[in-house]
Parts: C-alpha cells; sequence; structure tokens
C-alpha cells in the first residue's frame, strides 16, 4: 500500500489531485448517506453555504487557509445554522423550508460581505474559491515526509478529516443508525438522538469545510448528496449503502479528474460530473430501484400472470 | 454629510437600479408567498442554481450578451430542473429533498464546468448578481417578465391560491393541477431569472423566501400577504442598493439579502400576532392567569368548607390548603391584589376576596363541577376519573360553553362528589353579604 501511494504521488500530479478529491468525498459520502436517510439532505446544502462566515471570521483571526481554527469556525457556523433553522420553525408558523432558506442566504450573504470586509483580494479566499473550489494545487504543494512517503502537505489534513469521520461512523455506526431510523426507539434504549443530531450536523460541518478548499461551497452538495442517493437506489441494506457510497466517492473521484483532464475543465465540477453519471447509471438500473430494472419486473410479472 | 447623501441621492435616482430593484421587489414577493404557504422553499433554491448552465448556454449562443436569449436558456434549463426533480421523486424512493439537492448541485458542477472549459467573461456576475452593471436591454427584458408575472398571478390568483393551502382540494374543485403546476414553476423560473440580475443565482432564494416569509408573519391574508410581501421585498431592495453604494467593498446581492433578513428579524421578535415575544407574553399572561384563578379557587373551596361564615381566609390556612410556603401565599395573594381580585387584612394575615374576584372564583369553580359532572352524565366517566381533566378545562371554558352545558345537564345543583354547583344567583348573593362583611372586616 505505502509503496502504491509513493508510485502513485511521484508519477504523476493527476494522481494526487483523485487522491485528494477522494479524501474529500469520501467523508461527505459516508455522513451523506446518513442524511438522505433522515431526509436531511437541504439540511446539509444549508451547512455548506453557511461555514462561509465561520471560515472567513476564522481566517481573519489566524490568517492561514490550512489552519485547524477554520474547522473549528465552520463548525460553529455550522451548528449555528441549524440552532437558527430550528429557532425560527419551532417557534414560530413558518415551516422547515422557508427557515433553511432563510437561514442559509443570511449567513451566506454574511461571509460574502466579510470576505470583503475583513480579508480583501490579498489572499486566496474568493469567490471563485466560494463557488468551484481548487485541487490543481494539491499537485504542486511542497512536499512532506511521511511514513517514508513524499505528501503533498495540502493533502494530510484531508486526509486526517477523512480518517477520522471514518472512524467515528464506525464506532457510534449503532447509535447513528438507530436514531435515523428511529428516534424514539434510540431516546428509549437511553442513547440521545438530540445529541447524535448535533454531533452529527458539527461533524457535517468540519468535513464540509474541509472540502471547502477543493470544491467549493456549492458542489460540495453533490458530494453530500449523490453519492448516498446513488447507493439508495442500488440497495436496501445499509452496510452495503455506505460501502456503495464510498466506492461512488472513488470512482467519481478517479474518473472525475479524467474528465476534466480531457475537457480542459475545473476538477472539482468534473468530478461532481462524474457522481452524476454514476446516479443517472444507478437511476436506470439500480438493482433496488433503478427505473428500467422495475419496469422489467413488472412486464414479467405480467407475463407471468399471463401464462396462469 | 447632509449634502454629500443628497448629491448621492440626486446622482442615484435617475439610474436603472432602482427600478431593477422594484421589479425584483414585485416578482419575488409575489411568487414568494405562495412558495412559503406551499412549503416549496427550495423548489426556488433549486431552481436558481439549476439555471446556472442555461446562463452559460445563453451567454455562448450570444456573445454580444442579449438579455433575452439569456434569459430563454436559463428559463429553459430551470424549468427542465423542476421536471428532472418531479421526476426523481416519482420513479424512486429518493425523497424531495434528496431530488432538489441533486439537482441543484449536479446542474450547477455543469455549468462551473462549462463555463471553466470555456472562459466565458461575466458569468460570474449572475452568480453574485450585480444592480449597478444593469442595462437598457436588461431593464425592458425585466419589466416585460415583471409585468408577465404580476398579470398572471393576479387572473389565476384564485386557483393558485386554491392549490396552495390545499391541492387535495383544488383537485376536487376541477382545476387543472397540473396545467396550473406547470404555470406556477414557470412562473418562479420567471422570477428567478428576473432576480438573478440583481442578487445572483445562489442568493435569489433570499429574494423569494425571505419576504414572504416575513409577510407570514404579519398577516392570516392572503392578499395582505402579497402586499406586504412586496413591500418588504422592494424595501430591501432598493435599501440594499442605496447601501451598497456606500462603501465598494459592498455588493448589491449580499447587501440586500442581508436587509432583508433584518427586517425579518425584527419581525420574528416583535410580530404583533406570530412574533416570538408577543408569543411569549401571552404564555406568561395565560400562565399567571390561571395561577391566580387556582388561588381563588382554593379560597372560595376554604370558605364553602366553613359554610361561607366568614369571608377572610387566613394566609396559614391558605398555605395549608395549597400545599406552599407562606411566601409563595403572600406573593399569590399580591397578585390577586394587584388584579383588584382580593384585599389584605390589616398586618397580610388574611385575604377577601372583592365581588370581581368573587364572581371569578365562583365561574371557575362552576366551570369546574359542570364539566365534571358533564363527564360522568355524558361522557360516562367514573366520578373519581374527571377532577384531572376539570382542573385544565376550567380555565378556557367560556361563558356560552357554560351556559350549553347547563342547559344540556338541565341546570344541575350538585357536582358528581355531591358538592353544590354555584349558581349566578348564589354568586350574586354571595357579593352582597361579602360586601357587608368586607366592610365590617376593616
Amino acid at each position: 500500500m505505502n509503496l502504491v501511494t509513493t508510485a502513485m504521488l511521484n508519477w504523476n500530479p493527476w494522481g494526487m489531485m483523485m487522491m485528494m478529491c477522494f479524501f474529500v468525498a469520501l467523508p461527505c459520502a459516508l455522513l451523506g448517506a446518513y442524511l438522505i436517510l433522515r431526509r436531511m439532505s437541504l439540511v446539509g446544502d444549508a451547512i455548506s453555504h453557511s461555514a462561509l462566515p465561520g471560515i472567513v471570521v476564522a481566517f481573519a483571526f489566524v490568517g492561514d487557509l490550512s489552519s485547524p481554527w477554520l474547522l473549528a469556525g465552520a463548525a460553529i457556523a455550522g451548528v449555528l445554522v441549524t440552532v437558527l433553522i430550528e429557532q425560527i420553525h419551532r417557534r414560530t408558523r413558518i415551516k422547515q423550508d422557508s427557515a433553511i432558506g432563510i437561514a442559509f442566504t443570511s449567513l451566506f450573504a454574511l461571509g460574502l460581505v466579510l470576505i470583503r470586509f475583513l480579508i480583501g483580494d490579498k489572499v486566496h479566499l474568493d469567490q471563485d474559491c466560494v463557488l468551484e473550489g481548487d485541487v490543481s494545487h494539491v499537485a504542486y504543494a511542497k512536499t512532506v515526509s511521511l511514513l517514508g512517503a513524499d505528501v503533498p502537505d495540502a493533502l494530510i489534513p484531508a486526509g486526517i478529516v477523512a480518517l477520522t469521520t471514518v472512524i467515528l461512523i464506525t464506532v457510534f455506526y449503532r447509535v447513528l443508525t438507530l436514531s435515523s431510523f428511529d428516534s424514539g426507539l434510540a431516546a428509549s434504549f437511553g442513547y440521545k438522538p438530540g445529541v447524535v443530531h448535533y454531533a452529527l450536523m458539527a461533524t457535517l460541518s468540519v468535513v464540509v469545510v474541509a472540502a471547502f478548499e477543493a470544491v467549493g461551497a456549492i458542489l460540495v452538495i453533490a458530494l453530500l448528496i449523490l453519492p448516498g442517493a446513488t447507493a439508495y437506489l442500488c440497495t436496501h441494506r445499509l452496510q452495503l449503502m455506505l460501502i456503495l457510497s464510498a466506492l461512488h466517492a472513488l470512482v467519481s473521484s478517479i474518473a472525475g479528474i479524467y474528465i476534466s483532464v480531457h475537457f480542459n475543465g475545473k476538477e472539482s465540477a468534473g468530478v461532481v460530473i462524474a457522481g452524476t453519471m454514476l446516479f443517472i447509471l444507478a437511476w436506470l438500473i439500480g438493482p433496488a430501484d433503478g427505473v428500467l430494472v422495475k419496469a422489467t419486473q413488472r412486464r414479467k410479472n405480467t407475463l407471468d400472470e399471463a401464462e396462469i | 454629510m447632509t449634502l454629500d447623501l443628497a448629491n448621492h441621492l440626486a446622482l442615484t435616482l435617475g439610474q436603472k437600479a432602482p427600478i431593477a430593484a422594484i421589479y425584483v421587489g414585485i416578482c419575488c414577493g409575489l411568487l414568494g408567498c405562495f412558495v412559503v404557504v406551499r412549503r416549496v422553499a427550495l423548489v426556488g433554491d433549486a431552481i436558481s442554481h439549476a439555471v446556472f448552465p442555461g446562463v452559460v448556454a445563453g451567454f455562448i449562443w450570444s456573445p454580444e450578451r442579449n438579455p433575452w436569449v439569456i434569459f430563454l436558456c436559463a428559463l429553459v434549463v430551470g424549468l427542465f430542473g423542476v421536471i428532472v426533480v418531479r421526476a426523481i421523486v416519482s420513479s424512486t424512493r429518493l425523497k424531495s429533498d434528496a431530488a432538489l439537492g441533486i439537482v441543484l448541485a449536479s446542474f450547477f458542477a455543469f455549468g462551473v464546468f462549462w463555463n471553466s472549459t470555456q472562459q466565458l467573461a461575466g458569468v460570474k456576475g449572475f452568480l453574485f448578481g450585480d444592480l449597478t452593471t444593469i442595462a437598457d436591454a436588461d431593464l425592458w427584458m425585466m419589466t416585460a417578465a415583471t409585468a408577465v408575472v404580476t398579470i398572471l398571478i393576479f387572473l389565476f390568483l384564485r386557483p393558485f391560491r386554491v392549490l396552495s393551502f390545499d391541492e387535495g382540494f383544488a383537485i376536487g374543485l376541477g382545476y387543472p393541477v397540473k396545467l396550473l403546476n406547470a404555470l406556477f414553476f414557470g412562473l418562479l423560473a420567471f422570477a428567478v431569472v428576473v432576480a438573478m440580475q440583481a442578487v445572483g443565482v445562489i442568493l435569489v432564494s433570499a429574494m423569494l423566501i425571505t419576504p414572504a416569509a416575513t409577510a407570514y408573519l404579519l398577516t392570516d391574508r392572503i392578499q395582505k400577504m402579497m402586499g406586504l410581501s412586496v413591500l418588504i421585498g422592494i424595501f430591501a431592495a432598493v435599501g440594499g442598493w442605496w447601501i451598497s453604494g456606500l462603501d465598494n467593498r459592498f455588493q448589491t446581492g449580499p447587501v440586500i439579502t442581508l436587509l432583508g433578513s433584518m427586517v425579518f428579524a425584527l419581525t420574528y421578535f416583535f410580530a404583533p400576532r406570530h412574533g416570538v415575544l408577543a408569543k411569549f407574553l401571552r404564555h406568561a399572561g395565560r400562565k399567571s392567569r390561571v395561577h391566580r384563578e387556582n388561588t381563588l379557587k382554593s379560597i372560595y373551596r376554604v370558605l364553602e368548607s366553613d359554610g361561607f361564615k366568614v369571608a377572610g381566609v387566613g394566609v396559614e390556612r391558605l398555605a395549608e390548603v395549597r400545599k406552599l410556603s407562606l411566601e409563595e401565599v403572600l406573593k399569590d395573594g399580591k397578585d390577586l391584589v394587584s388584579n383588584d381580585e382580593a384585599t389584605w387584612e390589616e398586618g397580610k394575615t388574611a385575604i377577601y376576596l372583592t365581588s370581581s374576584g368573587w364572581r371569578r372564583a365562583a365561574e371557575i369553580v362552576r366551570n369546574h363541577r359542570l364539566w365534571e359532572l358533564y363527564l360522568t352524565d355524558q361522557a360516562d366517566y367514573a366520578a373519581d376519573h374527571v377532577h384531572d381533566d376539570a382542573e385544565k378545562i376550567e380555565h378556557v371554558l367560556g361563558a356560552d360553553t357554560v351556559r350549553k352545558l347547563e342547559r344540556d345537564l338541565d341546570f344541575p345543583e350538585f357536582d358528581p362528589h355531591g358538592k353544590p354547583i354555584p349558581s349566578l344567583e348564589a354568586t350574586l348573593t354571595m357579593e352582597k353579604t361579602t360586601g357587608k362583611q368586607e366592610d365590617t372586616g376593616y
């Protein structure tokens, strides 16, 4: 494994970009699968937009884009937006969807204003970065030695976030799953679904901000929702769904870089386009819920009935 | 400063930006109401992100940036996005939130990718919007679109209203719901494309949702809501544009959004009926009224057990009956006194009910006992099960309901536990007697 990564990294910059995309996409995919199950996809949307002011404020203090304080800032902003949404829709008659819309547009706009005021045009935290991110710098970043391999330093934080997310989901698999499907039952077992909810939101914000520099605030929604949705159309079992989501992240990272190289387009958008194609494929021929699969099933059923 | 301001106004009023801002306020304000009421707020969000590849296509087909071409392309792509959302929801197990997220992000990614391969200048202006760069042709296009949106909404006001509140009912009335839905989402795409110029595709949701949600907290009637929503939208758009002129670091889109959010925040706290503060005060008021009424009831019961021989109740006695400390009872007594429902004996050792206090106490006890009787007689409850229910309902029964209960129960005199139900006459005589005793008590 060590040999493979070393070879890959030393060979070409595309390999590094693929790895960067995968490290960013993997935690998104796993958390996104739970968002789909909890019907909270659009809260993911809201968090990805609202991480912006958290990042900007943290950046204004530390002045370093790779500082862990940015993760903390974004996590706070992410929890703040979920609290805002709840306060709006619990305390008034405004429904959840409108509450989400109000909360995230406010925070996103705040972030945009703060960028201009706190940071100016000095550094690479501008509106393009917000929208489409940038992976290409990974290929030219300076490398550090890690476990005997030369690794670009930009890969390290993303890798740590990815690894931590995988570990967290494995450790808390039971409570996370139970509270996603039946929070009442989870509560009766002595778990705290409310705590799980906010912990999930905080983790989500951290993951989103780790992906922020690579893919931007909006395309991260695709990384969150597409893998889970694709896997959801392929299987009825949760464990398999998580594995398929991770696979989706891997395949779309690799294919996405190829696409973007071929058309000379933006890498982040290429990854999302590859992911979209996988989704369309699953929509058509997904074993659990594909349109064509269901159509042939229906046809077979009617033929069987005719024979009888 | 004032001169500066006046100069600024004079210079800018002739510009196109405020007119465009007004159009955005009208379009989004009107449609936003239906969007908020129908709970499809995030469909607007999805459309606004999804139109991006349409904008790119428009720029490619029309290098001279003809707004009509861009408008048409964006509209077509936006509607296609809505169709894809509906297709995903109807043909798979995925719920609408996931479908919206998928369309939003994948369409947007396609736009970003296409734009990055073409390296078109100016497309990004549509992402964050800029009112100050609106050209004459844009303004004409916005005028036309706003006119279409406004006229169609007023023509179809009735069916849209029914559709928004209850789609099943609309089908039952025989409205062509599918056609109306297509029209509705078409208009929504219209509004998105108009607002795109001002606030950019990402913050269009803010113009669609925030003014309408603010209006929703202020009124219960849809026409009034539409009017308010348009006013708030215009205020946010024009005000935001004006503020963003004060400092060149401000962009119109975010500032307009933030101004709208501020109006919403103020309304959220201070709206007369649906605001958080009003709700809190109402709740607190109700709680203290219920508490007072319970104190009154206890006093009445103590007096009743003494056969109404004395008019005052000793504070210690009351504390014992209510199972409270002396301080708490003194505080309860103070509430009653400040509400003119009781008076203290000198030295605060006993409390006397005033005539209004008497009336209210008797009313509460009557409500309680009537309800108990109603539950045992008409709803076949066991006599030992009715007390807790009556404890709650006694505070909310209105005069009409009480009269109806009395009629239904044939003007009863005793409750299921054998206690007398205070009648109106008895209350009146009681008032008289206590009046006398109150005089002697002092």
